[in-house]
């Protein structure tokens, strides 16, 4: 396995160059040929095939049509395509426009210009089929090679979807048939050394003893599916050459990539990792016979599932989508009892082929609630019988491996109630369904692995499969009834206003500074400073919110968006960690995530967006050797990387203080300062906030804007002082009529915040601690020094005591009263041990204690 | 009676009301009623000595909240984190995610890396919004030790959330430290609320006779009707007298702590027996006296001749060099200077044995060391200082039994007799 991981791909021209030009010093070609060396594998692609282009993402390669094959002057190979873009890569908020449901095999005709045609040829990982259909038509069903197969129906411009044009249709048409005579004579180039190829082979030869209709297609497929093992192999290769040789790493990656690729090659794939695991190839012919002996079994025994009657609702669909769900409940649901069910099934059955249909149909709408499905499934059954004269027989395969997730669904959905897991779990996942997350997908591995470990009944849910969330509350939040609730709620600082008053200018600067660079597609970096309170973050969102109403527009081309928070992470590493997650939804670990980033920003992607990364309290990125820092501002100025980069912090001078030169240079020029606001634009702010609501004087609005603009010029502060104020307000207000906050009302409120507490806390002290102050002073000015030990304070003590006539206390209670003080920090006291000789110092001035006793 | 009296003073119960906090509670009442009805996001700390009532405060504000029909609906819950156990972050997390019963909980574990458990909760709390998550209130008791979690990172995203439109939180920090704003770190300072709560026991001596009475009183349920009226009866009584005003007064001016009040009225208590059925002004008297006796002088008493020989020789070696430190070589000397000039009882004990009676003397700490590694230096010539106050050796002596009159007079005599 080790070995074949490592093996290179060697890409190289098929045939002669068909014509050159000189200027350009290119040379064209027909056809490129990949061979793998170690699997003696050999492949021929050529113009006008279907190809899967290596993406941001291993298991979402891109797909494309080859339109030209060149070598540059630097003797580059290099290819030009016209894309094709799956539903993933449409934005959430045009897929509305589609009116259907898009499975997860349907791509679309690519009409948006823009994307990078030209790429480099060494990213294309194989051929696939693309067939395009007529937007009626339904899907052929072909379930073996699902992943190698697309359909066409629709184009894509970047607004609308479009039927696509006759001779669009014809001439992929055209190119799908040229190209199925290649696959066919490049089929005899393949060993059959390699196991995957091997199983299926068998597969088809069971296949094709029952009908000899699909034969071709099983060949078909299994060239494909030898091919698809080649591309996680490539894919994995790549990382292993950016030196992770990490096992765990690599196997990891395989794990999760059967999950994704929605389908039936999914048992054999997860079996063969199995194998490979073991390192032993030999092996994994018997098991696979075993596998098979047990698929047998199912297909003697179960595969029918469905009614025909009325509860049809309830029988489903053994999608891989399902499939995907149910290692998920069959975790909680015991294993035996799926047994028990697939014996009842027996004797229910006779349409067999229905079932396997309406589980593929619904494994089109991969987006869908349980619930949802449920009425999709009677709307699926019309469909069906249109589907059944394609069908044939539909192969037992399906059947047979998802026997185990059908049965077991059923189980679910018939006793979902009975099902030993709490109605909390269940929501949970009816949740999960509604939502697609991102976490969710990685957090899921190998289903069959899983449902043969994890049998037990109530297995305690891993806690990786939790979604955060707080419970609701029962009773909806009051809204505001009087006009001081209204006013209180809008100076909250967390209510965002519609606009950001006196922070225009910075705003337009870093809107162009982002909008430039959309436009331009290159990278770059913004450094933004500013004591606490004064907008930083607000005017950065705002600014992404414009953008990404632009980019609705189609004013700026469309870009991503990724926000960390210095202060959100433990640790300054687990920044890639973070970035990665948002970025492709895949979790590692932070050394790997540092290098799957890093190879991200680094070649060029073809059709990868704009990526807009917001960096909060930068300065807690710090490291010893700023790493972090470094590879964050590194990776703009790379050619391809496409970034920009906002860096957020508090102090103007960071770059030269704490940054190395490296790190510094690459953060470049381009700063900018939010200064403290004025008291003028902080009455505008709190004037803006309460716009239509009459609850504050004019004066008094003022009064606060000024206190604050002298202290900090902290908006936070100001709009808190604000809210007390209303408080402070509402509270008088009950003897009284309604009434608007006043001047009296803001000098409390300040007067609150802002007063020093020593002052109070020594006048309410007790009278021994007052004396003892007292004490301190009689000391400090005997000495000379600020500081004095408890012994020669005690004398003073005394000496008090006996003016005042009152009892002098002992050594313990002076240690006592010592020890209070300072837990208060009016004194600063050293550590207890030295006792007699413990020093203490005040920590406040002489003066206010002198001025707090003086009053008494 | 004993038994209610001890379930009162030990267990810090509630029982009582409120002194002189009526604005204190008011306030925090409604800052916490509005986050649990309007989901209004505050932070707010509240700031008194020890013993100054602030958990009693928040105990009674949370109790009384429960109470309200709407919060109750709500179901408003509270992760208590404590500095003193939650000592780091990452541990203060673990402990949120568990008391707040996230789905992540196994059995009463939670799993997973600090970032991961850090990642999830933030995500569950920006999941929330005003109106529909339920409000969540964080209670920081010994505020001022989070304030030293590495870069406050608890606190500062507490105190975010609170300021920005998620889950509705209110974070509620106890604490005894004035300065407490000043350890903040600017950005966490920013986003706290500057709400303070002061809780100063502000009440006058007339007001502590008033607390006094209310906590020794027997309640009204009391099974035995007429014994509780003649006691409640007594403590009328016994607030009136004035031996007990005046110990009452001697504590009240060293602390107005209710705590120490209360540890001085379990001492007195604790003498009820069935044959001595009522709380007299000698028990009070006899418990202010244990109250307040000097720990280290009670020491003294209980040392040998020689050992008090010792520490007077401390004590004049102390005068002459006016609180320089010595060794036991001088120490030794001193004590020979006594022995041979004044001392007629006292017999002339060899230096192994002063030696050991020196190391007592450092077991007990009455002597300390100056400096730590003192396996270096020779026993005899390491430099110490003496624990003790002259005028604690005084009073120690004219209590220490049978004390030799010549060992008296050399105390009292400092420098006249050489």
């Amino acid at each position: 396995m080790n070995t074949r991981q490592q093996s290179k791909l060697i890409y190289s021209w098929y045939g002669k160059p068909l014509g050159s030009d000189r200027k350009l010093r290119t040379s064209q070609y027909k056809g490129i040929l990949i061979t793998s060396e170690s699997s003696k594998t050999e492949t021929c692609i050529q113009l006008g095939d279907f190809i899967l282009v290596e993406g941001m993402n291993a298991d979402q390669p891109y797909v494309a049509q080859l339109v030209d094959l060149y070598e540059d002057g630097a003797q580059h190979k290099r290819a030009v395509v016209h894309w094709f873009c799956r539903l993933e890569e449409i934005p959430q908020n045009k897929r509305k426009m589609l009116k259907r449901e898009i499975s997860a095999q349907e791509v679309f005709f690519d009409q948006v210009l823009g994307y990078d045609t030209d790429i480099a040829a060494e990213t294309i990982i194989k051929s696939i089929m693309v067939i395009p259909l007529h937007l009626g038509e339904e899907l052929p069903v072909i379930t073996l090679n699902k992943e190698q197969t697309f359909y066409v129906k629709q184009s894509w411009d970047g607004k609308c979807f479009k039927v696509l044009s006759p001779d669009t249709f014809s001439k992929l048409k055209e190119a799908n048939k040229t190209r199925g005579v290649v696959t066919n004579s490049s089929k005899a180039s393949i060993p059959s050394d390699i196991f995957t190829p091997e199983k299926k082979e068998t597969e088809s030869v069971v296949r094709s003893a029952t009908k000899p209709k699909k034969i071709d297609m099983g060949i078909e497929s299994k060239h494909s599916s030898s091919k698809s093992s080649l591309s996680k192999e490539r894919h994995s290769q790549r990382v292993a050459n950016n030196d992770i040789k990490t096992p765990t790493a690599r196997k990891k990656l395989e794990l999760n990539s059967p999950t994704k690729s929605k389908g039936r090659l999914l048992g054999y794939e997860v079996l063969g990792l199995l194998d490979e695991d073991c390192d032993a190839i030999a092996p994994s012919e018997p098991s696979a016979t075993k596998r098979k002996v047990k698929f047998t079994n199912d297909i003697l025994g179960s595969p029918p599932k469905i009614r025909c009657s009325n509860d049809k609702s309830k029988s489903t669909s053994q999608s891989a989508e399902h499939h995907r769900r149910f290692s998920d409940t069959m975790r909680l649901s015991p294993y035996t009892k799926v047994k028990d069910f697939d014996d009842k099934d027996k004797n229910i059955q006779e349409k067999d082929d229905i079932p396997s249909l309406g589980g593929y149909q619904s494994s089109q709408s991969p987006v869908m609630t349980p619930r949802s499905r449920r009425t999709c499934v009677q709307k699926t059954s019309a469909l069906i019988a249109e589907q059944i004269s394609m069908l044939d027989q539909e192969d037992f395969l399906s059947d047979s491996d998802s026997s185990y997730s059908s049965s077991s669904e059923e189980e679910d959905d018939d006793d979902d109630d009975d099902v030993p897991c709490t109605p909390e779990k269940k929501t949970k996942s009816s949740r999960i369904f509604s939502t697609p997350k991102s976490s969710r997908k990685s957090a899921v591995h190998t289903p069959a692995k899983t449902q043969r470990k994890t049998p037990l009944k109530g297995t305690p849910r891993t806690p990786r499969n939790a979604t955060p969330e707080i419970p609701r509350r029962i009773q909806v939040a009051q809204e505001p009834t009087s006009v001081l609730e209204e006013a209180r709620l809008r100076l909250h600082v967390s209510a965002i206003p519609e606009s950001l008053p006196c922070r225009e200018e910075e705003f337009q600067d870093i809107y162009n500074f982002v909008e430039s660079k959309l436009i331009d597609g290159t990278g770059g970096c913004m450094y933004i400073s500013g004591v606490p309170g004064t907008g930083k973050t607000a005017t950065v969102h705002e600014v992404i919110r414009c953008l990404e109403q632009a980019a609705e527009n189609d004013e700026v081309p469309p870009f991503q968006f990724v926000e960390i928070n210095g202060m959100k992470l433990t640790d300054p590493h687990q920044a890639y960690v973070q970035i990665l997650e948002f970025l492709t939804g895949q979790k590692v670990t932070a050394t790997h995530a540092a290098v799957l980033l890093a190879k991200l920003f680094s070649t060029p992607g073809p059709k990868r967006k704009t990526t807009v990364l917001i960096v909060d309290e930068l300065d807690l990125l710090w490291t010893r050797k700023q790493n972090v820092m470094y590879n964050l501002f590194d990776w703009p100025t790379q050619r391809h990387s496409k970034l920009i980069i906002l860096a957020i912090a508090n102090t103007m001078d960071l770059p030269e203080r704490i940054m190395m030169n490296r790190v510094a240079s690459r953060l470049g020029l381009t700063r900018m300062s939010f200064q403290p606001y004025t008291y003028k634009q902080l009455q505008q702010i709190v004037s803006s906030r309460l716009k239509g609501v009459k609850a504050f004087e004019e004066d008094a609005v003022q009064l606060v804007s000024r206190k604050v603009a002298a202290l900090s010029g902290d908006a936070r502060r100001c709009l808190d002082i604000c809210r007390r104020a209303t408080e402070i307000c509402e509270f008088a207000r009950q003897k009284r009529a309604p009434e608007i906050v006043r001047m009296a009302h803001i000098t409390e409120a300040i007067d609150e915040m802002f007063s020093s507490p020593y002052v109070n806390a020594i006048r309410n002290a007790s009278l021994h601690e007052q004396i003892f102050l007292k004490a301190i002073l009689a000391e400090f000015r005997r000495a000379g020094v600020e500081e004095a030990t408890v012994q020669q304070i005690y004398h003073h003590h005394v000496a008090l005591c006996r003016m005042e006539g009152l009892q002098s206390p002992t050594v313990s209670e002076t240690m006592a009263i010592c020890s209070r003080l300072g837990a208060c920090r009016l004194l600063l006291v050293e550590a207890s041990n030295k006792y007699l000789h413990m020093r203490v110092r005040l920590n406040l001035s002489q003066d206010d204690v002198m001025y707090a006793l003086k009053e008494e | 009676v004993q038994k209610i009296l001890r379930e009162r003073f030990c267990h810090n119960c509630t029982a009582g009301k409120l002194f002189g906090m009526e604005q204190q509670y008011r306030h925090l009442l409604e800052l916490l009623r509005r986050t649990t009805v309007h989901g209004e996001s505050n932070s707010a700390l509240v700031i008194g000595p020890r013993g100054s009532g602030k958990s009693t405060l928040l105990n009674h504000v949370l109790k009384d909240l429960r109470e309200m029909e709407q919060v109750r609906e709500n179901l408003l819950e509270n992760p208590f984190l404590s500095g003193l156990l939650q000592t780091n972050d990452k541990v203060a997390l673990k402990e949120i995610t568990r008391q707040l019963q996230l789905e992540n909980v196994v059995g009463d574990k939670v799993f997973g890396s600090f970032a991961e458990n850090l990642a999830f909760l933030l995500e569950a709390l920006r999941k929330g919004n005003r109106t529909s998550s339920c409000p969540i209130l964080f209670v920081l008791d010994e505020f001022d030790l989070f304030v030293h979690h590495k870069n406050q990172t608890l606190l500062y995203n507490l105190f975010d959330i609170s300021q920005s439109a998620q889950t509705p939180v209110t974070v509620i920090g106890l604490t005894c430290r004035q300065d407490i704003l000043e350890l903040l770190e600017k950005r966490v300072k920013s986003r706290f609320s500057h709400r303070q709560i002061y809780l100063m026991n502000s009440f006058d001596f007339k007001q502590y006779i008033k607390i006094f009475k209310k906590q020794l009183s027997l309640p009204a349920e009391f099974p035995d009707e007429p014994f509780a009226q003649k006691w409640n009866n007594n403590v009328q009584l016994l607030a009136e007298d004035k031996a007990v005003q005046d110990v009452l007064q001697q504590l009240f001016q060293h602390s107005k702590d209710l705590r120490s009040l209360q540890l001085l009225l379990m001492l007195a208590g604790s003498a009820v027996t069935v044959h001595h059925p009522l709380l007299t002004a000698a028990d009070l008297q006899e418990a202010s006296r244990q109250h307040s006796t000097d720990s280290k002088a009670n020491i003294v008493h209980g040392l040998s001749v020689l050992e008090v020989c010792l520490i007077i020789a401390m004590k004049h070696l102390n005068e002459v060099y006016d609180g320089e430190p010595f060794n036991f070589q001088m120490v030794y000397n001193e004590f020979q200077k006594f022995i041979q000039r004044k001392a007629h009882s006292m017999y002339n004990f060899e230096k192994p044995v002063v030696m050991k009676a020196f190391e007592h003397l450092l077991q007990l700490e009455l002597v300390q060391p100056l400096e730590r590694p003192w396996a270096r230096a020779q026993r005899e010539f390491l430099l110490l200082r003496l624990l003790l106050d002259s005028r604690q050796i005084m009073e120690a002596l004219q209590l220490y039994p049978n004390c030799p009159t010549d060992v008296k007079q050399w105390a009292a005599s400092s420098l006249s007799w050489l």
